[in-house]
């Protein structure tokens, strides 16, 4: 079977995104002094990484599980579901 | 602003909102459900196997009408190491009969359906919007705030989900551990159905199910799954949150190995992956379970509530949450009967729940969590008995030991004390 990127995977769903309005806002202070980072492996969408020191979110392709809020061992993750009707629509389930 | 009132709302249109749903509005209580997601089930993601007893009890033959994929004939469990592994399978019967035991869903198909049963009942299901927050009076929940609109009720149900912020800020539930999460990450797999049948060795509508141990998850706590649907494939792997960041892993990295692993690859190989999504689940049992499940003027039910059963070889949160749904709308109605809504009349529920398999089996199960948390469940035991069996079948002309003294020496290699041996032995058959 063919596998495919992270990327790949992800475009495979359908999202309806809120452009503009992100439903997950890091607290970038609280990070400076986090040395697990588990955002950066914990993540299955593969949303988080570090780009200069500091730690990013490309929020729009959220599956919308909840893991990088409750793995965030500084409380550093403001995560909600984003408005109604928005974010991941699964097909399939 | 105006405010509508309605006998009861429901928050999130899952298995256990839709159920309570249902129930009510057969008994003809002015219900409504309010769903943040575009369509009932566009937010959901299980695994797929639903235990269905339950649900023959709330809609009875429901497999005549229902998106069902398959029903389950033949489990597997599977003891995996990198390149090896060791399967076990049972296949009955009566679980090809009816009324089945256990069929496979998509979430997706499989909640909308159920959501226009619901309203075919008489429940009002209104999609894409968000609740904010619930609306109280002193202590006493009287309704939810969609931000823009106000919605007053009798009694409120929170069946938001696993991560229930509703259960949170009523103050029923506190945060929980990670300890009692776990995350899936599930692809979905088209593949002919013919192939599916003899690949997987089924006739007609039945199905499979694959319980995967060890190396599924690169030893980290929790399993993988891997379930037949009519024309696909659900595969995933359920991570427990604590060993997932202990380990470092990354899920769709692990999700991928699996792919390859030599016994799925074979079984997925010409398969196209279409959807690719996950989902949080719990993992702690009747640990997780909030003491009190009801305040005056509300109820929590499903995953909100915390329930599900994870037993490492199967799952169970969906008929979990149908039995809870079920359960909230009698006590719903007998409140209804007395026109007392306090945390008094509702704790009626609890005594529902109790009298319920929902509550039983908790408690049945209550011991399983601890015995999940010893590692050498994920790692040892599958290298021990796919050591041993290598051994076994190894005609190397190297000479032959007695059954015995193999498995004696697999334990060693694997690592395991006979000590721990015996004290996995009698945990495990306290909490299977
Ligand atoms: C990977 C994985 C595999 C699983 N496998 C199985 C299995 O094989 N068998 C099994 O029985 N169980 C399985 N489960 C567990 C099962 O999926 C859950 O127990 C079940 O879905 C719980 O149903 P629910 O109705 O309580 O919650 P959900 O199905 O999560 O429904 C909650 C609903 O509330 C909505 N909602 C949330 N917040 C709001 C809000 N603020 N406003 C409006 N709407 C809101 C959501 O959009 C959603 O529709 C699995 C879970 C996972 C993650």
């Amino acid at each position: 079977m063919k596998l495919l990127s992270l990327t790949d995977k992800l475009s495979l769903n359908k999202f309806l995104v809120n452009e503009g309005e992100p439903h997950i806002i890091i607290d970038k202070k609280a990070c400076q002094t986090c040395t697990g980072k588990s955002c950066l492996t914990g993540c299955p969408a593969g949303l988080y990484s570090e780009q200069n020191g500091e730690i990013i979110v490309e929020w729009a392709g959220c599956l919308e599980c909840g893991t990088c809020r409750i793995i965030c061992n500084k409380k550093a993750i403001e995560w909600k579901y984003p408005q109604g009707g928005f974010g991941i629509i699964y097909r399939q389930g | 602003m105006s405010s509508e009132k309605y006998e009861v709302i429901i928050i999130g249109a899952g298995l256990a909102g839709l159920s309570a749903a249902y129930s009510l509005a057969q008994a003809g209580i002015e219900v409504v459900v309010v769903e943040r997601g575009d369509y009932p089930g566009s937010k959901n993601l299980s695994g797929g196997v639903l235990y269905s007893r339950v649900l023959d009890k709330l809609i009875p033959n429901f497999w005549e009408e229902a998106p069902i994929e398959r029903y389950i004939t033949n489990y597997l469990t599977t003891l995996m190491t990198k390149y090896d592994y060791f399967n076990l399978e049972y296949k009955g019967k009566a679980l090809g009969s009816i009324p089945y035991n256990a069929v496979t869903v998509l979430r997706a198909k499989f909640d909308r359906w159920l959501a226009e049963k619901a309203e075919q009942a008489g429940a009002m299901i209104v999609t894409g919007i968000k609740v904010e927050k619930l609306i109280k009076e002193g202590n006493r929940v009287i309704g939810i705030s969609t931000g823009d609109e106000e919605m007053l009720a009798d009694v409120v149900i929170a069946a938001d989900g696993i991560n229930s912020f509703i259960a949170q800020e009523a103050g029923l539930r506190g945060e929980i551990k990670p300890l009692h999460l776990a995350v899936g990450a599930k692809a979905l797999i088209e593949l002919p159905r013919e192939r599916i049948e003899e690949r997987f060795r089924l006739t007609g509508n039945e199905g499979a199910a694959y319980a995967m141990l060890g190396e599924a998850t690169r030893g980290v706590a929790g399993g993988g799954f891997f379930y037949t649907n009519q024309e696909s494939l659900s595969i995933g792997v359920v991570m427990r949150l604590d060993d997932l960041v202990k380990e470092k892993v990354k899920p769709a990295e692990v999700l991928d190995d699996l792919l390859q692993h030599p016994m799925v690859a074979p079984l997925v190989k010409d398969g196209v992956m279409t959807e690719y999504g996950a989902h949080l689940t719990g993992e702690g049992g009747l640990h997780m379970v909030p003491a009190k499940l009801y305040a005056d003027g509300m109820l929590i039910v499903g995953d909100a509530a915390g329930f599900t059963i994870n037993s490492g070889l199967v799952i169970r949160g969906m008929d979990l949450a149908i039995g809870s749904g079920i359960a909230a709308a009698e006590a719903i109605i007998e409140a209804k009967g007395k026109d007392d809504f306090s945390e008094g009349s509702l704790s009626a529920y609890q005594r529902n729940l109790d009298e319920s398999f929902v509550m039983k089996d908790l408690k049945l199960y209550a011991k399983t969590p601890e015995f999940m948390e010893s590692d050498r469940l994920y790692k040892q035991y599958s290298h021990m008995v796919n050591h041993l069996f290598g051994k076994v079948y190894a005609h190397d002309m190297s000479p032959k030991e007695h059954l015995v003294k193999t498995a004696m020496n697999s334990l060693k290699e694997s690592g395991i004390s006979l000590f721990d041996l015996a004290k996995d032995g009698i945990k495990g058959v306290r909490a299977l």
